[in-house]
């Protein structure tokens, strides 16, 4: 009889030690589609600022410091804990998570432009069209605007925009005599040629990764992804994914990629010491290589990014992000008039100055902007090189609905073809299938 | 004799005290497993909310090719690394049980002590000198010059992640078989003395045969820790991003369906699926334990 008590029970430890880790992620649907509708005017925010109170900030975008020191000073009574909860997928899941739980979620949060439509769909942030949002159309340039809206909402003020450019470190390619690629046959030739003159040295770091890729894709005039409602269509065949897969794949069976994750360690070191040659990364990048690769001063340039056609002017979006404000969100006028300042009104000039690209189309344009010389790029006006590429943004990219899913199982499929004989064009139609298979189990429409 | 019993009489006091033990278990057991049970009845969809699908998910779990692979990680992890490491726990044991180890209690904390650090701390660290471009084995690649394989590359990282594992756990298994030895009675020793018994034939009479319980406790923990096995590839996927999916662990499945994916019911289901399985197999080798004491 004990043995038998003993058994059970012993399987029950075994059952519910399981289930422990579900029930952790598993919390109820509360907290969501509880808040009433409201309207806030400016008035309303103005009362808010001077009322004063606390809101918490999610964010992982360095010049946001200052940014929260300038927004206390100018409103004493108000106070901005500003928290970093991971970098993109990290936050997200946490950000998810929190609103699934219904507690601890903060009052803004920021959100690449990938990833707001996922937020949208599911009415976790708020519309922002109450608090004045639609008459800011003009204030930002196109392709971040359009980002943030979906249907007839805003969910969110661009904070920042990406447009691709080719940092490249100058001392690595003046000592091994190349030169600054600008198509992408040159860029694999310099590949070549580099890692041919020193074996440590890359051309790049790659171990696969979504932003990139799809960056990539957009660029060469790929569009795999058709986004109308809740009908989706994906298709990693066309003409411009295989441009883009022909070239990459040359690298990576070359082994003229570095194997360094993105933001690790590693990477930063490698940026700073010359093992990382180049990055093929948004506008943003100035600010964390000035905070992040101090070792470099000096060494790194800004080009434009590479062609597929000599003589293209083609770009695409890389990253970038909003600002936005979740539904379980308490004091919702304070987060606007907070996110306010940071995107449209004093914050973007504190921000530029810390090395920040901003999304708005008259700081873009002015002259002191353009025309800022940037000590750690060997004094080089950089943002002319930007300005110009945030122009030339190829039309007609869309996300998925729920891309941050689809990244998060990048690495399952196309990751494949970094570390086996898999191709990237196998690895990009498993992708294919896997978010085609997730998108029609969340009920829509999938092709 | 049944009936002669009044019903009235029948006290409660007993279940006074063993109340609050039932609310705290009710809570802390019995109520997540519930929960997960009937969240794995549902399915949620961001187009089209909420619906319930009865037995859909469980048919789905079994039938889903990448639980199965997960499965299959963590039962060639089972088969391979479970009897090593309660190996080498046994020849510690019994060495420090001999008698003749010089400066045995500092032996038994020096190996106990892996299991103190926090398997985030250990697999941190192994991370690090599994390195291949700034590790030890960058470092011993460079000292022998030869390239070494990449503990981090698809191939290894299975048996890498066994070695921290290992690492962790030999110490606490040590501690288990140590204590079962240590209360052998010292008077079989001396008769084995008496007798001309070798050490060897000592382990195999005496101290085998006394351990066989604890193997068995030792055996059925380290099997729900393999198919647990869930901190070890969440660390290292930051450095391994394309050695490990998503879905490298039934765990980490379970993980990346609720976190990244948003989908709560499928992922209590292959919780539920997967804790049916740890269980019946526990207890089928505890059967297969207890038939042998007999």
């Amino acid at each position: 009889m004990t043995i038998t008590r003993r058994r059970a029970l012993l399987a029950g430890a075994a059952l519910s030690v399981s289930l422990i880790a579900t029930a952790c992620g598993s919390p109820g649907d509360g907290g969501q589609g509880a808040a009433p509708a409201q309207s806030t005017s400016a008035t309303d925010q103005e009362a808010a600022l001077n009322a004063g109170g606390t809101i918490t900030v999610w964010a992982w975008e360095p010049t946001l410091k200052q940014v929260v020191t300038g927004f206390q000073a100018k409103y004493p009574k108000v106070k901005v804990n500003l928290v970093n909860a991971g970098t993109g997928d990290d936050q997200y899941t946490a950000l998810q998570n929190a609103i699934k739980a219904g507690s601890g979620v903060p009052d803004v949060a920021q959100i690449e432009y990938y990833a707001l439509p996922q937020f949208a769909l599911s009415k976790s942030v708020t519309d922002l069209t109450p608090f004045g949002a639609d008459k800011l159309e003009g204030t930002f340039t196109p392709g971040p605007w359009n980002s943030v809206r979906s249907g007839t909402g805003i969910y969110g003020l661009p904070m920042d925009s990406g447009p691709m450019a080719l940092f490249y470190n100058k001392d690595v390619f003046d000592k091994h005599d190349i030169k600054v690629p600008e198509t992408w046959e040159e860029y694999i030739e310099a590949a070549r040629k580099l890692h041919k003159a020193d074996p440590k040295a890359y051309i790049t770091s790659d171990t696969g990764d979504a932003g990139f890729t799809t960056s990539m894709i957009w660029q060469a005039g790929g569009k795999p992804y058709q986004v109308d409602g809740t009908k989706v269509a994906i298709d990693f065949a066309d003409e411009g994914t295989r441009k883009f897969t022909a070239a990459w794949q040359q690298l990576i069976s070359e082994k003229l990629l570095a194997p360094i994750n993105g933001w690790s360690d590693e990477w930063y070191k490698g940026l700073g010491d010359g093992t990382i040659a180049t990055l093929v990364i948004g506008a943003w990048m100035p600010a964390n290589f000035e905070s992040g690769v101090k070792a470099a001063s000096g060494k790194w340039r800004v080009a434009p990014m590479p062609q597929w056609e000599s003589g293209g002017k083609a770009t695409s979006e890389n990253g970038g992000s909003s600002l936005a404000v979740p539904e379980a969100s308490a004091n919702k006028a304070l987060a606007y008039a907070f996110m306010k300042y940071a995107g449209v009104d004093e914050g973007v000039q504190t921000r530029l100055d810390a090395g920040a690209f901003p999304a708005t189309t008259a700081h873009l344009n002015a002259a002191e902007f353009k025309d800022k010389k940037f000590p750690y790029f060997g004094d080089q006006q950089v943002n002319q090189v930007l300005a110009e590429a945030a122009a030339q943004v190829v039309p007609g990219w869309s996300y998925l609905p729920y891309q941050v899913y689809a990244n998060s199982v990048f690495n399952d499929s196309v990751g494949k073809a970094y570390i086996s004989s898999t191709t990237l064009d196998d690895g990009l139609k498993a992708w294919q299938d896997a978010s085609v298979k997730y998108g029609q189990e969340q009920g829509f429409s999938v092709q | 004799m049944v009936a002669t019993v009044p019903r009235a009489r029948r006290s409660w006091a007993g279940w006074r005290f063993v109340g609050p033990f039932m609310a705290v278990f009710a809570l802390v057991f019995l109520a997540p497993i519930a929960y997960s049970i009937y969240l794995s009845l549902f399915r949620t969809q961001l187009i089209g909310g909420t619906a319930f699908v009865g037995a859909d998910n469980y048919l789905k779990a079994l039938a889903d090719p990448l639980f199965w692979s997960a499965f299959g990680n963590v039962a060639v992890f089972l088969v391979v690394q479970v009897p090593i490491m309660l190996f080498l726990a046994l020849l510690v044991a019994l060495a420090i049980d001999s008698g003749r180890l010089y400066g045995a209690s500092f032996f038994r904390i020096a190996v106990f002590l892996p299991y103190a650090v926090p398997a985030v701390v250990a697999t941190l660290m192994w991370a690090f000198m599994y390195g291949t471009r700034f590790g030890l084995v960058a470092n011993l690649s460079d000292l022998l010059g030869v390239r070494l394989p990449d503990p981090l590359s698809a191939d290894l990282i299975l048996a890498s992640l066994g070695n921290v594992v290992t690492w962790e756990f030999v110490g606490y298994n040590m501690l288990i078989l140590y204590s079962a030895l240590r209360v052998v009675n010292p008077s079989l020793y001396e008769a084995a003395e008496i007798d001309g018994a070798s050490q060897f034939r000592i382990i195999v009479a005496i101290k085998l045969p006394a351990l066989r319980g604890a193997l068995l406790i030792a055996t059925i923990f380290s099997i729900i820790g393999s198919f647990q096995l869930f901190n070890e590839p969440a660390i290292l996927k930051n450095l391994a991003p394309n050695a490990i999916t998503s879905s490298f662990t039934p765990n980490y499945y379970a993980y990346t369906l609720s976190f990244a994916g948003q989908q709560y019911n499928y992922s209590a289901t292959v919780a539920i699926v997967m804790g049916v399985i740890t269980m019946i197999i526990a207890y089928a080798v505890q059967l297969r334990g207890m038939r042998k004491e007999v």
